[in-house]
């Protein structure tokens, strides 16, 4: 039987009057890709924290290659990136990279740390000098240089440019292939679905689902009706009908419906205004928001 | 490891101008504006010992104990600033060897502030002493920074970001006077004469100026003195530290 990279048993923890998490029980086995989802507040950074032993559980327990989090021996076979840390700005980026991998046993060589980065260009800047975009994928070299096992990537693709971000998912992708574990928290949910194998939602601190980005999503058994219209008047044409969720942006309608051939019928009845109209099945970002309204609405 | 991390926290300290040019100039500056003029003068009258000896002993020490207390004090104070210690956390480096490179590169530091400025007091101030005095000047001065290691390492831990340059000069600067490093403490008012055996510096500064000279009845009091102090700032700093860690990381 293999160990589980990381283990969470019966996990809470409270701040003061917040229950962060609360009994969080799962695993980690080596060489998943698992994303984890939840709205703002809802854990996410408090389960790493955890994982990482950056914070200690208020009760249950939390295992890292089977050992403490904080053992250091735990901690030299995974690398991170955590929102909201710092690095020393006066160092440059290759002096930084040469002694982030001095930490660790076997660390790969400095420059190819740096170009999986994407930041060959930027070997001899000053660290304070680089943009936010380029900060966070020195933190990514950063996360790599000692070549861990495990990679826990809290927000990483925040601040990065479109091409930065492309190319940031492939390398993360190109390491999951080579059997190493990462585990991320995100915002961007075509990420979670684009990289992971496994998916995780937490809401107010508890693990409402985990499962394949496809279990995930048929969980939602509806449709999406999308269409634009020219006629403000548009939005009161739906009350009565059967729909799970209205969202308007600009000209642009999305409904979320378990009826859609009522709906389109209804919508057709009434005479309202559609063009460029799409029916589709739901993405994971409404099967998260059906699940995570569903949840708070109790 | 801790070769790498001592010369990555050096650099750090050389890098911010602000920190180096004051630790390694000023000394010698005072030394420029209050020591030159008085240099080849006997301290008081009928003193083997002139106010360049005297002085250039004063301004080692106050070199060395600065690097100490604002180095480390606003150094620290910044990095928790910038949460650089969360990422530190989470690597495999044990603290360790992280203060233990801080403290080395600090020495290096005060080192090198000593360095120059004896340069400058034997080239521009005359000053003569003898290669045992030197040697005793800079083992004194560099051993007596040491206790000043713990107290910038619990003010980093204690101040914020933006209060720590004032806090650690607020603390250091009076202290550094009210200890007569910049004037015999004769001529200081009467109630700094009776606060001064007290302070830290003032018991540094018996060494340093015995070591050029300056006769004192019994040294071995200051030392024991200077090791009480070390115990305790070393204290405030763990007790500082882990403070620190409990809010944060817990």
């Amino acid at each position: 039987m293999t160990q589980p990279a990381v283990e969470l048993s019966h996990a809470s923890k409270r701040y003061g009057d917040v229950q962060a998490l609360h009994d969080v029980t799962l695993a980690i086995e080596p060489g998943e890709v698992v994303a984890m989802l939840g709205p703002n507040g809802a854990g996410k950074t408090t389960s790493i924290s955890l994982m990482l032993g950056l914070r200690n559980p208020t009760s249950g327990s939390v295992r890292l290659f089977g050992l403490n989090p904080r053992d250091l021996r735990a901690r030299s076979r995974i690398g991170v990136m955590l929102q909201e840390s710092g690095v020393p700005g006066m160092l440059r980026l290759r002096e930084i990279v040469d002694l982030f991998r001095s930490y660790y046993p076997s660390p790969l060589p400095t420059a190819e740390a740096i170009a999986m980065a994407g930041l060959e260009e930027k070997a001899q800047s000053l660290v304070k000098d680089l943009s936010g975009g380029q900060h966070q994928r020195l933190y990514l070299a950063l996360a790599v240089c000692g070549n861990p096992d495990a990679l826990f990537l809290d927000e990483p693709t925040v601040g990065m440019d479109v091409e930065g971000r492309r190319r940031f998912l492939e390398e993360i992708a190109a390491l999951a292939a080579k059997g190493r574990t990462v585990v991320l928290t995100t915002h961007y949910l075509e990420e979670a679905d684009q990289l992971a194998r496994r998916i995780i939602v937490i809401d107010r601190g508890q693990v409402i689902a985990d499962s394949s980005p496809a279990e995930i999503k048929a969980r939602v058994a509806g449709k999406r009706i999308t269409f634009t219209t020219q006629s403000p008047a548009a939005e009161s044409q739906l009350g009565g009908l059967p729909l799970k969720s209205i969202q308007v942006e600009g000209d642009r309608v999305r409904l979320l419906t378990n009826d859609p051939e009522g709906v389109m019928r209804e919508l057709f009845r009434r005479g309202v205004d559609m063009r460029d109209l799409e029916v589709a099945g739901a993405d994971l970002e409404e099967a998260f928001v059906a699940m995570t309204r569903h949840e708070s609405t109790v | 490891m801790l070769a790498r991390q001592t010369r990555a926290e050096f650099l750090k300290l050389l890098r911010v101008p602000a920190f180096s040019v004051t630790s390694i100039v000023l000394p010698s500056m005072f030394y420029a504006f209050i020591g030159l003029g008085q240099a080849s003068q006997p301290l008081y009258k009928g003193s083997a010992v002139t106010f360049g000896q005297y002085f250039l002993a004063s301004m080692a020490l106050y070199g060395v104990a600065n690097v100490m207390v604002l180095g480390f004090g606003i150094s620290l104070a910044n990095e928790r600033g910038q949460k650089q210690d969360l990422l530190m956390k989470s690597t495999p480096l044990p603290p360790a060897v992280f203060f233990a490179a801080k403290a080395l590169s600090a020495l290096a530091i005060a080192l090198i502030s000593i360095v120059v400025l004896s340069i400058f007091a034997s080239l521009a101030g005359h000053v003569q002493l003898t290669t045992n005095q030197w040697a005793t000047l800079l083992f004194r001065a560099m051993v007596c920074s040491i206790p000043f290691i713990g107290l910038g390492f619990a003010l980093g831990y204690l101040a914020g970001p933006n209060s720590a340059p004032a806090v650690t000069n607020l603390i250091y600067l009076p202290t550094a006077f009210a200890s007569g490093l910049f004037f015999p403490l004769n001529l200081l008012p009467n109630f700094l004469q009776q606060i001064a055996p007290y302070l830290p510096l003032y018991r540094a500064a018996h060494l340093v100026w015995n070591s050029v000279g300056v006769p004192f009845d019994d040294i071995s009091n200051d030392w024991l003195y200077m090791a009480g102090y070390m115990v305790a700032f070393f204290l405030l700093a763990l007790w500082a530290y882990q403070r620190d860690q409990g809010k944060k990381f817990n």
